[in-house]
């Protein structure tokens, strides 16, 4: 129902919550008020113009690492409980 | 010229007066120094030899005419250059319509007419006969242009649904989406605008490289409204074939593919103004490859798919080896949020 | 973003794929039929066909779509409200998201209003909106505030920045929606038969893990899930693996966008500007406490006070199937106005409309899937 495309802040102006995010090189500017405070080199995920959330790029390395090792052992673990990630606590 | 008139189009520019005469000699006769033009006679008399005739035509009415990678004037002399160029005629000659909204700056106007005489030059085609119109303020968008093209079909060339045949690969001379894109993202004015240009370029040079090098080119569609999807979609039903594209090897600008992904569009379906697909002869393709390859406008040209015996349907391998159903695109392509 | 790029990996996928087979073959096995999943969000149904998942796994899978698509819900009576604004005067320019312009109300459509002349203009974001009347003063720009949580909180940004900028020719009309209410109908109606639920990633970016606490007390494993192929194949797989287990739990699968409480600024923003009320969706009927209205703060933004509009009585055309559709009782094929007097180009109900409508999707990719059929 909701279109989102991840996007890296490269330019920010605080005095009216926007930045510059770019997406596969695209750049755009975006409203970050609902994010509150952002960063050079965040990733946010940016639904009609407005990031609506940041991405936790260690919560990302985490799920792909947990593919690529049981990718490697041929077979899949435990569902991950509440806890289990910082997403969850 | 430019300084007269507070330099705008007036509708007195139209109607055969003195006004006219000006404008045709002192900017068109300017742009498009060719003798047959140069006589300003009823009708452009001409001889061709060589082959049978084509005959091509199509309006254009793009908004806005001004966009990055191009403007009304290069796609009204490109659009017509390729129809004729992948039917397989050698362009020649064409004609050129001008309808003008009063007001319209005369250095807009120079700025298309000068256009269009560059991109004349670069695809070896004259201006041989035109017409100009103005109408009143508000009954168009500044400017609409209709061009007829003519040219010759060598003999030797026979191209058309009835030649394809199971296993005859399908080729594009390059990315797809960017014209559509380019447009699209000026017209609607987003955020993006402006970083990513029409691929717009007149394609008889490649195309002329490919039916003199490769035997075994079958058919040829230019790739405008509707995009790939739609062009092959067309051309299955044509053939009475099944065609099957890899989507992986349909090469898309990482431009294009970030914009599509922000708007939730398919670059499959987005036009494009200088991308052509062939169909080849499964022992000729790779051949056709390394000549596409070897043109600028073919540098990433690709196989991205074949022919199988069917009734029409085209299938799309998507890279997780599933497979979806392409169809003819169903209105103009609309920004999504959801 | 190489990272990101990871969530397309093709690998990653094949070896998900080859999982879910084994898992769902016992599911199957177990249950006497292949196992129902109903993916709640829209854009996931787009996901799944644009990837070709459906296929992949339809001889082992029954991937139903669910209510998540907001264009899909937009009642009858609210496009008809949006084709009078259009209609209203000269002066007013509709602004609106792409996706609602093709949908047909009653007797016409955004798009039919705009071919006779009205201003009906179509913005990325709502803030281009505000811009826009910013820039234009002369004219009245109401801006059809459409989507569920995700998009109302940009919208109620926007109310609120037009508000302290005194941008007096804005106005809004709102026919946001929220998704728990509908869910909440779902799973009331006797004759849905669903194991398991795809829930909507950006959805609950906002309204967080904790919201989906009225699943309890169902069996229906759940995971909330991203967008890009192999979120959509992990989550069945967890789905499958929490059936199998006798689990029925509502899992984060997009840590890396959802919190377990979800976005509190942007909470606190559609608190702000809007009320919760009763509203009208396209195939279900009215849901108690699913819609929204504005805040007597913002009344005077509001365009349905503004521009006072006549009652309209929809028409709701006969034999649409889209409602059974919406709920997962039916699938596309089984209406009999599909493929028939109903397809993208003369599109009758609310799921051909869409392009992630379940009705578009399943007639554009796969009309000629024969695997894909009815709950046994």
């Amino acid at each position: 129902m909701c279109l989102g495309v991840p996007g890296k802040i490269v330019e920010i102006s605080p005095e009216d919550y926007t930045a510059v995010i770019e997406t596969f090189g695209i750049r755009q500017t975006i409203n970050t008020f609902l994010v509150g405070g952002v960063s050079l080199g965040e990733y946010v995920m940016v639904h009609t113009g407005y990031a609506i959330e940041k991405i936790d790029l260690e919560e990302a390395q985490e799920r792909i690492r947990l593919w690529e090792e049981l990718l490697a052992h041929e077979g899949f673990g435990e569902v991950p409980r509440p806890g289990d990630s910082k997403g969850a606590d | 010229m430019n300084k007269l008139n507070n330099g705008v189009v007036l509708l007195a520019h139209g109607d055969g007066g003195a006004l006219t005469h000006e404008l045709v000699t002192e900017l068109f006769l300017r742009y498009f120094p060719n003798q047959t033009l140069k006589g300003l006679t009823d009708a452009a008399v001409f001889s061709v030899s060589g082959g049978r005739l084509a005959v091509s035509t199509d309006s254009f009415v793009v908004q806005p005419p001004f966009f990055p990678g191009g403007d009304i004037g290069k796609l009204a002399v490109c659009g017509t250059v390729n129809d004729l160029a992948v039917s397989g005629a050698k362009p020649l000659y064409l004609t050129a319509s001008f309808l003008m909204e009063e007001g319209l700056a005369l250095d807009d106007l120079e700025r298309v007419v000068a256009s269009m005489a560059a991109t004349c030059a670069e695809a070896g085609v004259e201006i041989i006969a035109g017409d100009t119109k103005v109408v009143g303020r508000g009954n168009l968008d500044r400017i609409f242009i209709n061009t007829t093209g003519f040219g010759v079909v060598p003999q030797a060339v026979d191209l058309g649904y009835s030649c394809i045949r199971p296993g005859d690969r399908v080729l594009i001379n390059g990315a797809v989406g960017e014209h559509g894109m380019a447009v699209l993202a000026v017209r609607e004015d987003f955020g993006f605008a402006g970083q990513i240009k029409s691929d717009c370029a007149a394609l008889n040079g490649i195309i002329e490289k490919l039916l003199t090098g490769v035997r075994g080119v079958r058919l040829m569609r230019d790739l405008t409204r509707g995009g790939l999807a739609t062009a092959v979609k067309e051309i299955a039903m044509g053939a009475r074939c099944d065609i099957y594209i890899t989507e992986a090897a349909v090469p898309v600008l990482p431009a294009v593919k970030g914009a599509a992904e922000i708007l939730g569009l398919d670059p499959l379906y987005l036009a494009n103004e200088g991308k052509f697909v062939a169909m080849v002869a499964e022992d000729a393709a790779e051949e056709a490859l390394a000549v596409l390859q070897g043109h600028p406008l073919g540098k990433d040209a690709r196989i991205i798919g074949e022919v199988g015996e069917g009734r029409g349907n085209v299938y799309l391998k998507t890279a997780y080896a599933g497979t979806k159903f392409l169809d003819m695109l169903a209105g103009a392509p609309l920004p999504r949020i959801c | 973003m190489r990272d990101l790029e990871k969530f397309r990996d093709p690998g990653i996928a094949r070896a998900l794929i080859k999982e879910i087979r084994n898992l769902a073959a016992r599911a199957t096995k177990r249950l006497g039929r292949r196992a129902v999943f109903m993916e709640v969000c829209g854009t996931h149904t787009v996901a799944i066909s644009r990837a070709g998942l459906r296929g992949l796994l339809g001889d082992y899978l029954d991937l139903r779509s669910g209510p998540g698509c907001p264009v899909c819900v937009t009642d009858y009576g609210d496009v008809d409200r949006m084709v009078k604004f259009a209609r209203l005067s000269e002066n007013v320019t509709v602004g609106t998201f792409g996706d609602m312009v093709r949908v047909p109300g009653s007797d016409s459509s955004l798009e039919r209003e705009r071919a006779m002349g009205a201003d009906v203009r179509i913005f990325y974001s709502p803030a281009d909106a505000v811009r826009y009347a910013a820039d234009n003063p002369g004219r009245e720009v109401i801006f059809l505030g459409v989507g569920f949580e995700t998009t109302a909180p940009a919208v109620a940004l926007a109310i609120k920045d037009a508000k302290a900028r005194q941008i007096k020719n804005f106005s809004v009309f709102i026919t946001h929606k929220l998704v728990p209410p509908a869910m909440e109908v779902l799973l009331s109606d006797p004759g849905l038969k669903v194991d398991g639920f795809i829930l909507p990633g950006h959805v609950s970016a906002i309204i967080g893990r904790k919201a989906y606490s009225f699943l309890e007390g169902y069996e229906l494993p759940s995971v909330i899930t991203g967008f890009e192929p192999n979120d959509i194949l992990d989550a069945i797989r967890l789905i499958l693996k929490m059936m199998l287990e006798g689990e029925s739990r509502v899992v984060n699968g997009y840590s890396r966008v959802v919190r377990e409480d979800g976005n509190r600024i942007a909470q606190q923003q559609m608190a702000d500007v809007f009320a919760v009320c009763d509203a009208s969706w396209r195939g279900f009927g009215v849901i108690p406490r699913s819609g929204m209205t504005m805040n007597a703060g913002f009344k005077d933004l509001d365009a349905t006070e503004r521009f006072s509009l006549p009652p309209v009585a929809p028409r709701v055309p006969a034999g649409c199937a889209c409602g059974d559709i919406l709920k997962g009782k039916l699938i596309p094929r089984d209406c009999r106005l599909f493929a028939k007097a109903c397809d993208p180009r003369r599109p009758v109900g609310p799921c051909m409309v869409s392009s992630e409508g379940a009705c578009a999707a399943y007639y554009q990719f796969e009309r000629h899937l024969k695997g894909v059929t009815a709950v046994e």
